[in-house]
């Protein structure tokens, strides 16, 4: 079996650049189902690591509610809340939610309590109050590490996010679950290596924005 | 530290390894102890062993129980692979040996290996169909039982188009391109599917939904009106639950739906063959929705339902 | 609670018969994973230029999703268990090899050093140094394969009843039995916690001399917080 000309043979299909079922459609499907679980985890989950970052405590707890939220199986859950909530979208983000929050709340709990305590305390002996020291001095430093647990939920959004198609909805999935049923090798192939492309884009992208996004004076390499 | 305490952890460090391997070792051992006689595994069937397979829906794993059971009360050896997926899989499963018998319905298979076939009688599918199978399968006689695939629209699309169950496919010709038509992946390209639709009555719909084989899907996206109009079978307790409008086939693309066995065979005994002719000749549609019914509404078992069918019928 | 536990007849294994097959279609990988992924970190460690393209390849690996990576499998292995367990058994190379390579690395250079002056082969080395010292790196990383592992059986289902408890989630859809589905969820996350807390232990009782019982208040990190998962790592 050549993937190779499975590829090509894939992106060479004539219909395949528009209408409800052409790449860009089921591409924008992609991008908006893992954008808003993304968006949704991070809600959940930054203000909360930052907070029990900052003040060291319920380390524990979170560490507790990580491992629960890692061993929910994701594609258990999309079916259960189908069965249980009927057709909608719910279904399909709070799984991609639960996937996410996980590695973005450790990140961030890890990232701030890691801060090097002197310029904290100096930030302190200079007057900060607590949240100024949080948004001044500890979040600068800790956010690569930070980005580095969005980095990391981002792309298991985007390749989980292919089980959406499972439950009748779009996205790249469509392609990999269709080409599954019809026996249509072209498509299963095409769909993957869009999916992969998509996860590693979105590995760059966070690359990217942690070069332009961090402080010179705490980046170091 | 002394060399006695590195000795020591040592120690107790390889048994919490050996002890860590062991219980892997064994867990695997337990797994594939209980697959060994777990017929999903790799590999063809023992010889003598008659594979009954099925598709990936309700009714399908049902007859096929049904036509196993019947298998094993001529004292024939049965193991069972479920479940499979979509006849574009499974048919290749029969044709490599895989499978020994699966439960067919003529008219889809028949539109499966030669998209162009058009029977006017059941007979007639069936042979039309025989003529097009691989070298080594064959269709056995198929059962007045009937399942076909229809284009059901849900109450509110019906009422606000003025359709009913008197009429036509081809009444939709002039709302298709307003409505969303939801059905399995594999009827997106199928000839019995949105490709017969639209090369027979020219219905063009705006867009195709992916769900499933009739089953719990196509039923909730029909009900939430996601879709307007899918693909159901016949047989389908909830199209009368959900007062869903079935519309009719008078061009006959859906053609001849019968539950036929598709068999190997080489693998299947004359008794067998025999004994599965016997069960087709019992199963008729009524019969089949009433099983059905069993399965999907009360929630038996479809082995249970199987068994206990054969022996009302004295075929146990 | 009967209805829980009412296995329906397609699937052919009881209840502990789907568990009992759901942890060895989940934990043979990851062993197979950890047996594969030693000597690549070692070759990683020895040769640190092939440590940028092993963890590219892992990566790109790891981004294909699993459904697509079953089905592509499908027409080497089969409709089988096998078709299951080599996609889990490679993605959990992107965690394994860096936290393996990782561990290996945090060995101090004068613990190696006296290793060598006490006149330790470097197979000895290996075996007695720098494994053990690595052992909390290598079980964060076992921990992290071991649960994504365990879930990710389930889409199994997909290619024809071969997901174990994830079997249960199509029945649960083409039989109308929600609860099905409850078991399903239910069972595999137990699982994969019990599997978490099993590791856990396995690695305390591996590095007594790990102080993290008495320093959980002082502790700069508690090691009990797996890092986080797989492509983070790579870098």
């Amino acid at each position: 079996m050549n993937l190779l000309h499975f590829v090509t043979d894939f992106f060479g299909r004539s219909g395949q650049w528009h209408g409800y079922d052409g790449i860009p459609q089921r591409l924008a499907e992609h991008l908006e189902y893992s954008l808003l679980a993304l968006l949704l985890a991070a809600a959940v989950a930054l203000p909360v690591g930052l907070v029990t970052g900052h003040t060291g405590r319920g380390g524990n707890a979170l560490a507790m509610l990580a491992t629960a939220g890692r061993a929910l199986p994701s594609f258990g859950l999309l079916v259960l809340l189908f069965t249980v909530m009927g057709l909608g979208l719910a279904p399909v983000m709070i799984p991609l939610v639960v996937l996410a929050v996980p590695p973005i709340l450790v990140t961030t709990y890890e990232a701030v309590r890691s801060v090097d305590r002197a310029p904290v305390d100096a930030a302190r002996g200079m007057g900060m109050g607590p949240a100024r020291v949080l948004f001044q001095v500890e979040l600068p430093v800790a956010l690569p590490l930070i980005l580095s647990g969005l980095r990391s939920a981002a792309v298991q959004i985007v390749s989980t996010a292919t089980i959406a198609a499972y439950v009748s909805f779009g996205g790249l999935g469509r392609y990999i679950i269709d080409g599954l049923y019809q026996r249509d090798y072209t498509k299963v192939v095409g769909g993957a290596v869009l999916v992969a492309a998509l996860a590693l884009a979105t590995l760059g992208l966070f690359r990217l924005a942690a070069r332009f996004a961090v402080s010179p004076g705490v980046r170091r390499s | 530290m002394t060399d006695s305490r590195i000795q020591g952890r040592r120690l107790r460090a390889t048994a919490v390894l050996a002890t860590a391997t062991a219980t892997a070792a064994l867990l695997a051992g337990c797994g594939s102890s209980g697959g060994g006689d777990n017929p999903l595994g790799p590999g063809k069937a023992a010889s003598g062993q008659i594979v009954v397979g099925s598709n990936n829906f309700a009714e399908s794993i049902l007859l096929a129980d049904i036509y196993g059971e019947a298998l094993k009360a001529k004292g024939l050896k049965v193991s069972y692979r479920p479940n499979i997926g979509s006849r574009e899989t499974t048919y290749g499963f029969v044709k490599n040996g895989t499978l020994t018998v699966l439960p067919e319905y003529n008219g889809a298979l028949l539109a499966y290996l030669d998209a162009k076939a058009a029977p006017t009688s059941a007979d007639a599918t069936d042979s039309a169909a025989a003529a097009k199978l691989a070298p080594g399968l064959e269709l056995l006689r198929h059962a007045a039982a009937e399942d076909k695939d229809a284009l059901v629209l849900n109450a509110k699309t019906a009422a606000k188009l003025g359709l009913t169950g008197d009429s036509s496919i081809g009444d939709l010709a002039k709302a298709a391109p307003g409505l969303v038509i939801g059905g399995s992946p594999e009827f997106q390209t199928r000839q019995q599917g949105l490709k017969g639709l639209e090369s027979v009555y020219g219905l063009h719909f705006k867009s195709f939904k992916a769900l499933d084989a009739g089953g719990q899907l196509s039923e909730a996206a029909l009900k939430n009106d996601d879709v307007q109009a899918a693909d159901l079978f016949t047989t389908d307790p909830t199209i009368a639950k959900e007062k869903f409008v079935t519309l009719k086939d008078p061009k006959n693309l859906f053609g001849f739906q019968n539950v036929v066995p598709l068999v190997r065979s080489a693998d299947l005994p004359k008794e067998g063959a025999a004994a599965l002719d016997a069960v087709s000749a019992k199963l008729d549609t009524a019969t089949l929705l009433s099983l059905d019914t069993k399965v999907q509404t009360e929630k038996k078992d479809p082995m249970d339902v199987a068994t206990e069918w054969l022996k009302s019928v004295g075929l146990s | 609670m009967d209805e829980f536990f009412r296995m329906p007849s397609d699937l052919q294994h009881s209840y502990l018969g789907l568990v009992g097959w759901h942890l060895e279609e989940a934990l043979v990988p990851v062993l197979a994973g950890l047996l594969l992924s030693l000597p690549l970190a070692q070759l990683c460690v020895r040769f640190p230029r092939l440590y940028p393209p092993v963890l590219w390849t892992t990566t790109v690996l790891y981004a294909v999703p699993s459904l697509a990576f079953f089905v592509l499998l499908i027409d080497w292995t089969g409709q089988s268990e096998v078709t299951v367990m080599i996609p889990l058994a490679l993605y959990s190379l992107v965690v394994l090899v860096p936290a393996i390579v990782d561990g290996v690395r945090s060995v101090p250079e004068e613990t190696h050093a006296a290793a060598t002056a006490m006149g330790f082969g470097p197979l000895r080395r290996y075996l007695q140094v720098e494994l053990p010292i690595a052992v909390p790196a290598v079980f964060a990383g076992l921990r992290v394969a071991t649960v994504s592992s365990i879930s990710l059986v389930s889409v199994g289902a997909l290619i024809g009843n071969q997901g174990a408890l994830g079997n249960l989630l199509a029945d649960a859809m083409s039989y109308h039995r929600p609860e099905l589905a409850v078991t399903s969820v239910a069972t595999t996350a137990l699982l994969a916690v019990a599997a978490d807390a099993l590791l856990v232990l396995c690695r305390r009782l591996l590095t007594p001399w790990s102080p993290d019982r008495r320093r959980r208040t002082a502790a700069p990190r508690p090691a009990a917080v797996p890092a986080a998962p797989a492509v983070e790592e790579a870098r």
